[in-house]
């Protein structure tokens, strides 16, 4: 197929066709070459601002990688992302647009505050299953709600999702600033500190928590439910072919709700996991955005739950290193977006050679 | 030199015998300081005046190298950040945002060889010291003009978090309206943000729309001066003198000098007499004022300003002095008594002339 071609002027025209097959090494070879892509291009930028790019880079590199500190704060990072970012993959498999993770994340911090508000334990094993399953099921319930509509009345999920965000958000408001608010805190918006039963314990001394263990247990799990079982199989046909979906009898009703419930699920367990984890009460901006840079991880990812794992440290290395950038370098925030706006831009723009080449002829005429 | 230091080691152990200890002296070249900032620099109010603060440190203290961070959540990203200055070589950490208050707890715990100092929250320690400034002072001044200058009777304000901090300042900015037109009332908008200029802007049309003649406001950026102006409603401004935003509505703004703290606490460190503290200046140290009158301004309130601002300075009255009743009419404050710093800091009602709730 051909999409748009330029006529020559001299003797080289080209054409964008779409590709027959997608060769195996490109599978690689693309996200690599796009990443490079966008270093080179960042390089340039930031020699523009006249700092060595080398310089920046290295920084970056070894704030995010370079010791112990630095990987470990990496991964705090990739913790929440990674599991948002499998929660929203879920949904994404059957196109379903979940894009309320962040509203997912907010309800699981809200309901394992609940938990330990209204019925703490001192046992901390059992404290911090309590906070995990009331976390999944308010994410989980949040989510179905709007796979509900969609299933039901045809609701855009986009919109629906969306716009629960902002509910979620303010219900958090509504509870540190009244009901919950700790009155030591001299009038000011947070919960009462958790006591330690209901903190997660933290790794190798490092702010690492036991979310790690989650995020990698679910990317495996859900490798294995969406490639290998017959309810992953029914997934990715309503996701490629709603109609021959139906004809084979593939219950969508059921399944848009049901891919919902787990996905706010895994969401609210995300969100409990750094309210528990790093934060330890609840409090106005716990989350930094993790369940909208969530999307992005997923397409990055490309919807691969092993992937995500990956492209969730890069990005939270991004994140980390940014900060060293602007400490060091003594370079603007903006800058480092431009440079993680460079990567994105360059990665999933690289998505199109995947399915489509360019073909350049040779006009004798 | 090991008489020297003998002494001074028998100097700290008698300094630490009483409240707190002073910390070593740190060469101007050493200290590195960090900022943490909840904004971006470039926000017009809070963060710029900030970094308008560490600028003038910088050009007061030559040896001094600082850097920043702009846009840090208030939350575990924060912790982070300071530990990353730390690894960097800074021996003072500037926390400027309410919310990083236990991650410099817990950042000050791990590093007590590292100087921290928390604007605007009220946990010290040993290595944790904290900085504001009556603020509501100068709110009080400007409620004066606002009370002049309403011509409905009907006073805007745009409001971040209904935190003591904030509702402080409402109530002074009323006292001073009520002092000069006991008919005006101040409607109460709140953002639940710092910083969201779009919310900003969105509050004071809707505040315009129910009638107000005159915005005043407490946010990060200039975004409701902005939206006053294209409305072609008064407004009072914030943190900086806001006129380009509203370059023929802006009245007079409640502005910081946020340099003077960080060239004190940079002084104090280099000559090693910094100890952890609490510091509230007002007026009278001059860390809070007004910005230049607009244009519109009255002779009489610009005069009435300097009586009142006198008599603040002088320290013979201040701005909660009783009797001050609350919204309900009940008497808070009796006559005769004026409020605590201890009550400031948690203020948690409105004062008598507040139209709005405070969210329990």
């Amino acid at each position: 197929m051909r999409i748009g071609s330029r006529p020559s002027s001299g003797f080289l025209s080209w054409t964008i066709e779409k590709r027959l097959d997608a060769p195996r090494r490109l599978q690689f070879a693309i996200p690599a070459f796009s990443l490079v892509a966008a270093l080179v291009t960042g390089a340039v930028f930031l020699a523009l601002m006249g700092v060595s790019p080398f310089e920046a880079y290295s920084a970056m590199f070894r704030a995010a990688f370079g010791d112990g500190y630095g990987i470990s704060e990496t991964l705090v990072k990739a913790i929440p992302l990674s599991m948002a970012a499998i929660a929203v993959m879920l949904c994404f498999t059957m196109l379903v647009y979940n894009i309320g993770a962040e509203g997912q994340i907010f309800m699981g911090a809200i309901a394992s505050a609940a938990v330990v508000r209204y019925f703490p334990v001192d046992n901390a094993p059992a404290m911090l299953l309590t906070m995990a399953a009331a976390a999944g099921i308010a994410g989980g319930v949040w989510a179905a709600m709007a796979g509900y509509l969609r299933a039901r009345w045809n609701v855009n999920e986009i919109i629906s999702t969306l716009m629960l965000n902002y509910i979620a958000i303010h219900l958090m408001d509504y509870f540190v600033y009244g009901p919950w608010r700790d009155p030591a805190s001299l009038g000011f918006p947070m919960t009462a500190p958790f006591p330690d039963a209901a903190r997660l314990p933290l790794l190798f001394g490092t702010r690492i928590h036991m979310g790690l263990f989650a995020a990698v247990f679910l990317a495996i799990l859900f490798l294995v439910l969406i490639r290998y079982t017959r309810w992953g199989y029914e997934i990715r046909v309503l996701g490629e072919n709603p109609k021959a979906a139906g004809f084979a009898g593939i219950n969508y009703v059921r399944n848009v709700i049901l891919v919902m419930f787990i996905s706010g699920a895994i969401a609210g367990i995300a969100g409990m996991c750094e309210v528990s984890g790093l934060q330890g009460r609840l409090q106005h901006g716990f989350s930094a955005g993790y369940g909208f840079t969530a999307i992005i991880v997923a397409w990055l990812s490309r919807l691969n739950p092993i992937a995500i794992l990956f492209v969730s440290v890069l990005i939270g290395a991004l994140l980390v290193g940014g900060e060293t950038l602007q400490i060091v370098m003594r370079l603007p925030l903006s800058s480092t977006l431009i440079l993680q706006g460079l990567i994105l831009f360059f990665v999933l723009g690289g998505e199109i050679f995947r399915t489509y080449r360019i073909r350049f002829r040779r006009e004798d005429a | 030199m090991r008489k020297k230091a003998l002494l001074l080691a028998l100097a700290a152990v008698l300094v630490m015998c009483g409240a707190g200890f002073a910390f070593d002296a740190v060469p101007a070249d050493k200290l590195k300081p960090g900022f943490v900032y909840i904004g971006p620099v470039g926000d017009g109010g809070w963060t710029f005046m900030h970094d308008k603060g560490r600028e003038e440190m910088e050009k007061a203290f030559p040896g001094v190298k600082s850097s920043f961070v702009e846009s840090v959540p208030e939350g575990p990203d924060s912790l982070r950040v300071m530990e990353t200055f730390i690894r960097n070589g800074s021996k003072v950490i500037f926390a400027t945002s309410f919310g990083y208050m236990d991650f410099v707890q817990e950042a000050a715990k791990k590093h007590p060889d590292v100087m921290f100092l928390h604007c605007s929250g009220y946990k010290r320690a040993d290595n944790v010291g904290t900085y504001f400034g009556r603020m509501y002072q100068a709110r009080y001044l400007s409620g004066l003009v606002a009370g002049k200058m309403t011509k409905k009777n009907v006073i805007g304000y745009v409001a971040a978090h209904p935190i003591p901090e904030v509702i402080r300042m409402i109530n002074a900015f009323t006292i001073g309206v009520k002092k000069v037109n006991p008919k005006a009332e101040v409607r109460v908008v709140w953002l639940f943000s710092w910083f969201d200029p779009g919310k900003e802007k969105e509050a004071t049309k809707a505040l315009i729309d129910s009638g107000a003649d005159l915005i005043a406001m407490h946010a990060d950026t200039g975004a409701a001066p902005q939206a006053a102006e294209e409305a072609g409603v008064y407004v009072i401004g914030y943190n900086n003198d806001m006129s380009k935003f509203a370059p023929t509505k802006h009245l007079t703004a409640p502005i910081w000098d946020w340099g003077m703290f960080y060239k004190h606490y940079i002084g104090e460190m280099t000559k090693g007499t910094w100890k952890a503290g609490d510091i509230w200046w007002g007026l009278k140290e001059g860390v809070v004022g007004l910005a230049p009158f607009g244009k519109d301004v009255p002779e009489d309130a610009k005069k009435l300003v300097e009586t009142e601002k006198a008599r603040i300075v002088s320290g013979s009255w201040d701005v909660f002095a009783g009797p001050v009743k609350d919204q309900k009419g009940v008497e808070k404050i009796p006559q005769g008594k004026t409020a605590t710093d201890a009550e400031m800091l948690s203020m948690n009602w409105f004062v008598e002339g507040v139209k709005g709730d405070i969210p329990k």
